[in-house]
């Protein structure tokens, strides 16, 4: 057996679909003030932050959730969920890993994340969120050198009020959208970076997010932040239980890049998504939005989006500075019954401002895909450009590829354009690789790495490696 | 705005001489259009053109009302020249003359279908006034086997004894089996701030072909609404070529539905823009069947303060396989005050298909301006050799040779 079979036999079932066994202290059902005021008081928040929350919350009443997305589906009962959930274990956050619960470290062996940072070759920092709560993070020693501050978000709070309450909600207010604004009251935990001033971080830092629990949502909020002249590279990979209720999914993501920084955002998204009735699975509805808030700032995301049920995400910059640029490469599947309304927003406000978006969508099965997308030329955004491509590969006749792209120009000085094209994998494609002793699904596999190649590219090696099994893996059964 | 709608259509009714039936079925679009109201920016498909905010800013009170018991007196003097052709003429919301006198009258059928309804669904409530406060409705078949031998032109025109009124025109049109109609619409409108409301509906049976030309070149500060539903049959062809220029606001909207095999659909069109203006297109394209093809092209020339916006659709269903669809739009922003819009959308339902769409929109090349007057010319006119050139491609498109030349005189291109 090749690996790549191995690789298959391994994760033809939803390999991280396990759950860990272990006791939770859980907020109860419902979504109310004093749920709020719960988390708050459990997470030793000083006033300012229940303030925030509590003015979401208020803003949240007045919110109607939005339906003009393509995937409908049922109405979530926001009453029915858990708004917090953390291993009892952390209750009284322990001071180092060795301290951590065994199962816990067992749970993240497992899906191949191990936090002892003697096992980590590649110098991976990580920050691994369990549920709610943010369990440990690595290489805080050597990042400390470096004046670089990368922690879970409750901590940030503790220890750094003063940025976290500079920053936090200056890009996702708390009077966005619906569920940006519900993240925004009931947040958990997530990660919260700040590159000083000049700083070029030396290691990717990176999140990993876990839902564990049933009936709980999880909502995280990551914040980061690039000084002047910084840079950093971060990663974020999820992975969730098999059930066969929905759980959602709400994060909120915000970057800030000031005066020729650069922050460089990857995603592999690989929450469970459902089995192949569509039963189960994650809610992805994720806000994710960056800020090139200074001159000569760049920001860019790159999402390999594989799993959850539901996708519906849209990571934007706002290119504020001038001569900032902005960069989306995005490659998205489904299979099965999976849906995902993806794609991203470009507002242009400043001079000479740049951005480019690439993004690859393969549907198969009974799936259904849509890229949707705006960009917007201010009328002082003089000399901007922005290219768009965006690709769609169908597998069979019972799934969908639809491009809804929104165009935008209001300056003359600048320049918007936009390709798109729909086709299915070419007969005399598939007939070159077979002749040349590939199987059909190997054929298949190869042509779709070279569909994705741009994306892939734009991955940092150890990642890039992992994307490239997890496309040909969403993929199985979907040929013939 | 209620009592005024329910007011002048009450005066119609009383001065006309519509049928009690009629009168029934208007009476039911009107109550249809009252609970939906002008369509406004809320609505995904009227995002870029609010209706009912123009109507309100520059139209304020409008006037349902038109006498349809007097006729008006034509102006030949508006005819187009040097072509032959058949006419319709509706003049102030009155159609005043239908005359084929170049065609074969045996081949060509006129039948009132006033108290029909319409046909297919539709979520429009511009559709529901029109069909509320039009006239007669009339349906022209084209019978099997027959080539209308000239174009037919419907002459659009108002003069000036109505002002600050809704206008409705409504036709039918059938092409049979194997026939041809070539149809030029002519807008020479001479008052204001009138809301002019077109419905037209084909029905394109087997092997037959229908071009459809709409010519709006002449400045005038009126509303116009125009939409377009086309059924194909197999093999049919449908050729749409809009020229979006005169009217302050204008939206034409063309829904097609592709129902047979080897259907095809052509549209083309062109906004050249100035001070205030502001245009839309909107276009479905519906492959329901297999082996379809579709082809839009649609350039801009926005001048100042003007504002044009492309909402382009192809839908393909899961059984239409071997699609072709192709969109592009492209557009030349001249002022810092202009506009464009677009929104160039895909649903995709089948895998054997080929679809794509472009759009780019930018300034005028600097280069090439340079390169022309490295040659001799004055800025002015390279510039607009430019934005001739640029024109001049999509109406190359049109495939009939003497309408071509006529639209080429009339927007004054030259090679």
């Amino acid at each position: 057996m090749d690996t790549r079979e191995k690789d298959i036999e391994n994760l033809k079932d939803y390999k991280y679909g396990f759950t860990t066994d272990i006791e939770n202290i859980k907020a109860p059902k419902g979504l109310n003030e004093d749920i709020i005021k719960f988390i708050s008081n459990i997470k030793k928040e000083p006033k300012w932050m229940l303030d925030f929350r509590l003015k979401a919350y208020e803003r949240l009443k007045l919110l109607k959730e939005p339906n003009w997305q393509k995937p409908k589906y049922p109405k979530i009962d926001y009453q029915d969920l858990y708004y917090y959930s953390a291993p009892k274990s952390m209750k009284n956050k322990p001071k180092s890993l060795d301290e951590l619960d065994p199962k816990l470290l067992e749970t993240y062996k497992k899906l191949g994340i191990p936090l002892q940072e003697q096992a980590r070759l590649n110098g991976i920092a990580v920050d691994a969120v369990f549920d709610s709560v943010s369990v440990a993070t690595t290489f805080k020693g050597e990042l400390t050198k470096h004046g670089i501050i990368f922690c879970s978000m409750s901590e940030a709070i503790q220890k750094h009020p003063d940025l976290v309450k500079k920053y936090l909600g200056t890009v996702i207010p708390t009077t966005d959208h619906f569920f940006a604004t519900l993240n925004s009251a009931v947040f958990t935990d997530g990660s919260f970076v700040y590159i000083p001033e000049g700083v070029k971080c030396p290691m990717e830092l990176s999140t990993y997010f876990r839902i564990n629990a049933s009936e709980t949502g999880q909502f995280e909020r990551t914040l980061i932040v690039a000084d002047k002249g910084s840079y950093v590279s971060y990663l974020e990979g999820c992975t969730a239980p098999m059930r066969d209720e929905n759980q959602l999914h709400a994060a909120n993501v915000e970057l800030i890049a000031l005066d020729d920084a650069e922050i460089k955002y990857s995603t592999v998204q690989n929450w469970y998504p459902g089995d192949e009735n569509g039963k189960g699975g994650i809610y992805n509805f994720v806000t994710k939005r960056g800020l090139c808030k200074g001159k000569n700032s760049k920001i860019s995301w790159t999402q390999v989006e594989t799993g959850s049920a539901i996708t519906w995400k849209y990571p934007s910059c706002i290119l504020k500075g001038d001569n900032s640029i902005g960069e989306f490469y995005s490659i998205a599947i489904t299979n099965n019954h999976q849906k995902a309304d993806t794609g991203t927003k470009m507002i242009h406000l400043g001079k000479n401002t740049k951005s480019k978006i690439i993004s690859k969508g393969i549907s198969a099965g009974f799936s259904d895909m849509t890229y949707r997308g705006l960009v917007d030329i201010n009328s002082k955004a003089k000399n901007s450009s922005n290219y768009t491509q965006c690709d769609s590969l169908l597998m069979g006749n019972k799934c969908g590829a639809h491009t809804v792209p929104y165009i935008k120009n209001k300056n003359f000085d600048s320049n918007i354009a936009h390709e798109a094209t729909t086709s299915k994998i070419s007969e005399e494609q598939l007939h070159y690789c077979q002749q040349r002793g590939l199987n059909p699904e190997e054929a298949v596999g190869l042509i779709v790495n070279g569909f994705c190649k741009e994306v892939l590219q734009q991955l940092p090696m150890e990642f890039a490696v992992e994307a490239q099994k997890l496309v040909g893996i969403s993929l199985e059964g979907s040929v013939g | 705005m209620r009592e005024q709608l329910q007011l002048d259509f009450d005066k119609i009714v009383k001065t006309s001489k519509f049928s009690n039936e009629e009168i029934q079925t208007k009476k039911n679009f009107l109550n249809n259009f009252i609970k939906k109201g002008f369509p406004n920016r809320k609505q995904e498909d009227w995002k870029f053109l609010d209706i009912s905010q123009i109507i309100k800013k520059n139209i304020s009170d409008l006037s349902y009302f038109v006498d349809y018991s007097k006729s008006n007196k034509i102006d030949p003097s508006t005819f187009v020249d040097g072509l032959e052709h058949n006419k319709i003429i509706f003049l102030n919301g009155r159609i005043e003359k239908i005359d084929f006198n170049h065609e074969d009258k045996s081949k060509i059928e006129i039948s009132d279908e006033t108290k029909k309804n319409i046909l297919f669904d539709y979520d429009n409530s511009l559709i529901d006034l029109n069909s509320a406060f039009t006239d007669k409705v009339f349906k022209i078949l084209v019978k099997k086997d027959y080539s209308l031998k000239k174009p037919l032109i419907i002459y659009h025109s108002t003069n000036d004894s109505i002002k600050s009124t809704n206008i409705n025109l409504r036709l039918d049109f059938e092409l049979g089996e194997n026939s041809c109609l070539k149809l030029i619409d002519y807008f020479a409108n001479n008052t204001s701030k009138n809301f002019i409301n077109i419905f037209y509906n084909f029905n394109l049976k087997k092997d037959s072909i229908l071009k459809n030309y709409k010519i709006d070149k002449f400045r005038n500060d009126n509303l116009t609404y125009s939409f377009n539903n086309v059924e194909q049959g197999n093999n049919s062809v449908s050729e749409t070529f809009i020229l979006s220029a005169g009217s302050d606001y204008l939206k034409n909207e063309i829904n097609c539905n592709l129902n047979g095999e080897y259907s095809s659909a052509f549209i083309n069109g062109v906004f050249s823009l100035n001070e205030n203006q502001q245009h839309e297109i909107r276009t479905t394209v519906n492959h329901m069947v297999e082996n379809t093809k579709s082809y839009q092209l649609i350039k801009s020339v926005l001048g100042k303060n003007s504002k044009s916006a492309y909402q382009g659709r192809i839908y393909v269903n899961s059984k239409a396989q071997k699609t072709d669809g192709y969109q592009l739009s492209k557009a030349i922003l001249l002022d810092e005050t202009s506009e464009f819009n677009a929104k160039p959308e895909l649903e995709i339902y089948a895998d054997d298909v080929k679809c794509s769409h472009g759009s780019a929109s930018g300034s005028l090349d600097e280069n090439s301006i340079f390169y022309l007057m490295s040659r001799g010319l004055n800025y002015q006119q390279s510039k607009q050799l430019l934005i001739n050139g640029f024109l001049l491609d999509v109406v190359e498109k049109i495939t009939d040779l003497e309408i071509k030349n006529l639209i080429k005189n009339i927007i004054g291109l030259k090679e």
